[in-house]
């Protein structure tokens, strides 16, 4: 096991300087992570936590509180860099090597639990923060809004349903407009795995509904990660679960097969696993 | 539509200042040199330095609200950046004291002579030409702001951690021009200025060139920092101020984008401070005072942070009502600042500014959502710009 994450950790530094573009992902696989370790002050939020995703699928999160899922999310993203293991974008870039802004650039997109947009922006001005190119600074002091900007801009707000009020202050969207907002921030990142926290949170009734049908609609062009408590919109959306606890992979599979695995029921005080 | 007006779309308060300051410069200028004394028109050489000291505080409130305002960094040692510069035109001046000082040495300040010195230290050397000390009036605070933002940005030091350290940087800044072996003068700084630029310093019309001279560099510099705010660069600023991971997460690296604005922030803080020297015709430590950091920040608030104009009208009212105020009663200047600051923070939280606005209900740089998160207690706290979202803490 160690000899072989010491060849995996010189072999990342070669190909280290990897863009987004030139994932190896020939065997349909869009991250691996492998045996990865977290710990706070000894308490192992993740604990050798081994997860792989196919490129283009669907995929839901779920576990109780303190199970790793925010933690794992932190370590895809490059928020976190754990103590041991190997995290995989494809077959050849080694995200435990990046900086997080460079993962957000067009591999890892992650919407927050809590709908975090740029409230003093205008709705089009967030999108168009977040669309793909440079970040570099002296860039942002020159540049000016092209035509081509404006209409990815305006595909991105079709595609989640706010072009009506492109003009708005995104400050005053409703809770549920800032969450496909933000999705939208992520669509013009153009990642290719979103991770997304809790989408549903606080939603009503219809914006579940709308919000299924957005993340069922952008699955199979990119990857996407759901973590979520609602079994209902869980249900609703995935073929496939994965269940964490103590900071490891429990159970994964149908979510019906998940629910029916005699260790996810003890985890979840012998109920079916529903938050609400 | 509102959404433009957020970021400086909206400049009429913007032009109604820059327009009264033009004005001003105008009004003050003739006043002094063209009416005669015996007129009521006109305008005392004490109102020319006066206004002019004020122009030069507004200009380092400026530069404080665009890091503050708009990028949500809250520096207390703003100050320091001011003084340096201070300091640099301080140097230029002393030498062109020349033989005229005391002691009649043509290459040594009077306090160096007064010390037993008998060469200039290696670092004087230069200011004697006026584009050298220029140049070091805006090198040294970016250099210094460069390099304190990098340690700080880097490590993701921000809110009150940010400002206690820029207070300590102040402070220690303070303490080492203090000394004597630092070779600016110690205690008593640099002063008895004779000339600038071959003009003696205590002429009237040298006193309204220097006057109109800060004037114009506070056009300028409000003119930079619009700019500035209101590129996309601006927007990303406003992004951080907000929403720091979420700009992080979006693929910004933003401490490089701090640093930029930190950097700029300084320099026009560094060009405040020179123009302020040869006006009230002297620099000590005292300018690296905790305590003149802090006011400057208070002069933003008061103003109305995020809007860039504010801050100049903080800057004008807050120092004019503590000049009449020190003169009737100097004690209480400290608690009036202090009930000031309260008052405001209480509320006008938005400011002087909000009081000219009121039928813009809401201002844009800070719209509130109309219905919070129903679940999340937290957002209401996190939708204030210095507090990080919840998920900062996170383990």
């Amino acid at each position: 096991m160690i000899d072989a994450y010491e060849e995996s950790a010189g072999m990342g530094e070669r190909i280290n300087q990897l863009k987004p573009g030139q994932a190896d992902i020939s065997h349909g696989t869009i991250l691996y992570l492998e045996d990865v370790t977290l710990s706070f002050d000894g308490f192992k939020a993740l604990n050798g936590l081994n997860l792989t995703l196919d490129d283009g699928e669907l995929r839901c999160i779920i576990g109780p509180n303190g199970a790793g899922k925010s933690t794992m999310m932190d370590v895809i993203t490059g928020r976190r860099k754990p103590q041991q293991g190997r995290v995989f974008f494809g077959q050849n870039i080694d995200l435990l090597k990046l900086p997080e802004h460079e993962i957000a650039n067009g591999m890892v997109g992650r919407k927050f639990q809590r709908p975090t947009v740029f409230e003093a922006l205008g709705v089009a001005e967030n999108i168009e923060l977040t669309l793909t190119g440079s970040r570099s600074p002296w860039r942002m002091l020159k540049v000016r809004s092209t035509t081509t900007e404006r209409d990815r801009i305006d595909e991105v707000l079709t595609t989640i349903g706010l072009i009506g009020l492109r003009d708005r202050p995104a400050g005053v969207l409703s809770h549920g407009q800032k969450q496909w907002l933000e999705i939208g921030m992520l669509l013009a990142q153009n990642p290719r795995i979103l991770l997304v926290d809790e989408p549903v949170a606080g939603m009503t009734g219809e914006e579940v509904v709308r919000t299924a049908e957005l993340l069922v609609s952008l699955a199979g062009t990119r990857t996407v990660v759901v973590v979520e408590h609602d079994m209902a919109f869980v249900r609703k959306i995935a073929n496939k679960v994965t269940v964490l606890h103590q900071g490891s992979v429990l159970a994964e599979g149908s979510l019906t097969s998940v629910q029916n695995n005699p260790k996810v029921i003890e985890v979840y005080l012998g109920e079916t696993p529903c938050s609400n | 539509m509102f959404s433009r007006k957020s970021l400086g779309g909206n400049d009429t308060g913007g032009l109604i200042v820059m327009l009264f300051i033009a004005l001003m410069l105008v009004w003050v200028s003739v006043g002094n040199l063209a009416v005669h004394e015996s007129s009521p028109w006109h305008v005392s050489t004490y109102t020319v330095t006066l206004l002019g000291k004020f122009l030069c505080y507004a200009l380092l409130a400026v530069s404080i609200d665009l890091i503050w305002g708009y990028a949500g960094i809250l520096s207390l040692g703003h100050g320091a950046f001011f003084a340096l510069g201070g300091y640099g035109m301080g140097m230029y001046l002393m030498r062109q004291i020349g033989d005229h000082g005391q002691y009649g040495n043509p290459n040594l300040p009077d306090f160096m002579v007064f010390l037993n010195w008998h060469e200039l230290p290696w670092y004087w050397h230069g200011f004697e030409h006026f584009w050298f000390a220029a140049l070091m009036i805006l090198l040294v605070p970016g250099l210094l702001a460069g390099l304190f933002g990098w340690l700080a940005f880097r490590s993701k030091v921000s809110g009150v951690y940010f400002a206690i350290i820029t207070q300590a940087l102040t402070y220690a800044l303070m303490l080492a021009f203090f000394r004597n072996e630092m070779g600016f003068g110690g205690n008593n700084g640099l002063t008895d200025f004779k000339e600038i630029l071959g003009f003696s310093i205590t002429e009237n019309s040298t006193r309204v060139g220097l006057f109109v001279a800060a004037g114009i560099a506070l056009i300028l510099g409000y003119l930079i920092a619009r700019t500035i705010v209101r590129s996309r660069f601006g927007r990303v600023l406003v992004a951080i101020r907000d929403a720091e991971p979420r700009t992080r997460a979006a693929g910004y690296p933003v401490a490089q984008y701090k640093l930029v604005v930190f950097v700029i922030s300084a320099m026009l803080a560094g060009v405040a401070g020179a123009l302020y020297v040869p006006q009230v015709g002297i620099i000590n430590p005292g300018e690296f005072s905790p305590l003149s950091s802090i006011e400057a920040v208070a002069w933003v608030a008061t103003g109305g942070r995020g809007s860039l104009f504010g801050p100049i009208i903080g800057a004008f009212a807050v120092n004019y009502s503590k000049t009449e105020l020190t003169t009737i009663a100097p004690d209480l200047w400290p608690f009036v600042l202090g009930g000031l600051f309260i008052l405001v923070t209480v509320f006008l939280p938005k400011g002087l500014i909000s009081l000219l606005a009121l039928r813009k209900k809401r201002s844009m740089t800070e719209a509130a959502p109309p219905n919070e998160t129903p679940r999340d207690p937290g957002s209401k706290i996190a939708n204030q710009h210095n507090a990080p979202p919840p998920q900062e803490y996170l383990p």
